[in-house]
């Protein structure tokens, strides 16, 4: 193919017709049958689909297919969204859904929620004020631990949490969905999806703390 | 108590409200207080900014690319699809 050919003119020209939403352009050109659209509409939200599965199954391989059957479902119903969410927010609801029946066909139980507190209860005194406060670790984290390091201590902490509260912090802190579009989703009432994410955030907090103030002091 | 001087509010409490805090869902009220108490207790503060932290380096964690395994899947999704339309 040659190079000359190059696909971004039409690409271009459409997005400027949606400044704000390049997912808007590529869905209009996938509409009329652009494949290399389809590919960058995988390619981008693949990561978010495929964690967002995983929180509702246990193997990998039945987390892909359940992106996979997602995107054939998506592609047959293309002509039914009308923007009233973002098309991020309508594929994760869909993904949602399928994720719910292949979870239940794979018997899973939907164990949740620990009630841990946010913070420890023996770091405060009687009064609540703090008797073991946080040693300050936030100066230049990636120069001292290393980006990878905390990469993969992030990454750890999420596999820990209960599947409800993973969702909830993987939609709103790693893929930036809004708190209300993760409520659409998950279809959490705004309270819970805040109880969720609080938890989930606390545990990260906590986790860092571990390794980078060990390694820190 | 004078109106401007929130009720004080313990270091435990101040923690639980912290998301609510950054995500905007506390009363007027309760966002004072929790103002208030930071800008007295350095403590708070530095769990505070920790939290911050911890939403920032979330938040940057890096997406991978899809396999070429994935590419031809999706790919062959995309015709069989095409071919039906």
């Amino acid at each position: 193919m040659s190079t000359q050919s190059f696909r971004r003119l039409p690409w271009n020209r459409a997005r400027s017709a949606h400044t704000g939403d390049p997912d808007l352009a590529l869905l209009e050109r996938l509409r009329s049958g652009d494949e290399d659209a389809f590919m960058s509409l995988v390619a981008l939200h693949h990561d978010a689909m495929l964690r967002l599965a995983a929180t509702f199954v246990h193997s990998h391989a039945v987390a892909e297919e359940v992106v996979q059957e997602t995107w054939v479902g998506v592609l047959r119903g293309i002509e039914r969204f009308e923007g009233r969410s973002s098309l991020k927010t309508w594929l994760l609801a869909i993904l949602c859904n399928r994720a719910r029946s292949a979870g239940t066909r794979e018997a899973r139980s939907v164990a949740d929620d620990d009630i841990v507190a946010t913070v420890d209860a023996s770091r405060f005194d009687a009064a609540g004020a703090w008797s073991q406060p946080p040693v300050p670790w936030t100066e230049e984290v990636e120069e001292r631990i290393g980006a990878a390091a905390l990469r993969s201590e992030i990454l750890a902490a999420l596999a820990q949490m209960p599947e409800r509260q993973r969702a909830v912090v993987m939609l709103r802190d790693v893929d930036g969905l809004r708190s209300d579009e993760v409520c659409e989703v998950l279809e959490l009432t705004p309270a819970n999806e805040r109880v969720l994410l609080h938890r989930g955030r606390s545990r990260l907090r906590q986790a860092l703390e571990d390794v980078i103030g060990v390694a820190g002091a | 108590m004078s109106l401007l001087t929130p009720r004080p509010i313990a270091c435990r409490e101040v923690v639980e409200m912290l998301t609510g805090y950054l995500e905007g869902a506390l009363s007027r009220r309760d966002h004072r207080r929790i103002e208030h108490h930071l800008a007295h207790c350095p403590h708070c503060t530095a769990y505070l900014s920790q939290l911050r932290e911890t939403l920032r380096l979330t938040g940057s964690l890096v997406s991978e690319d899809l396999s070429p395994e994935m590419q031809r899947e999706f790919g062959e999704i995309y015709r069989r699809w095409q071919d039906d339309r």
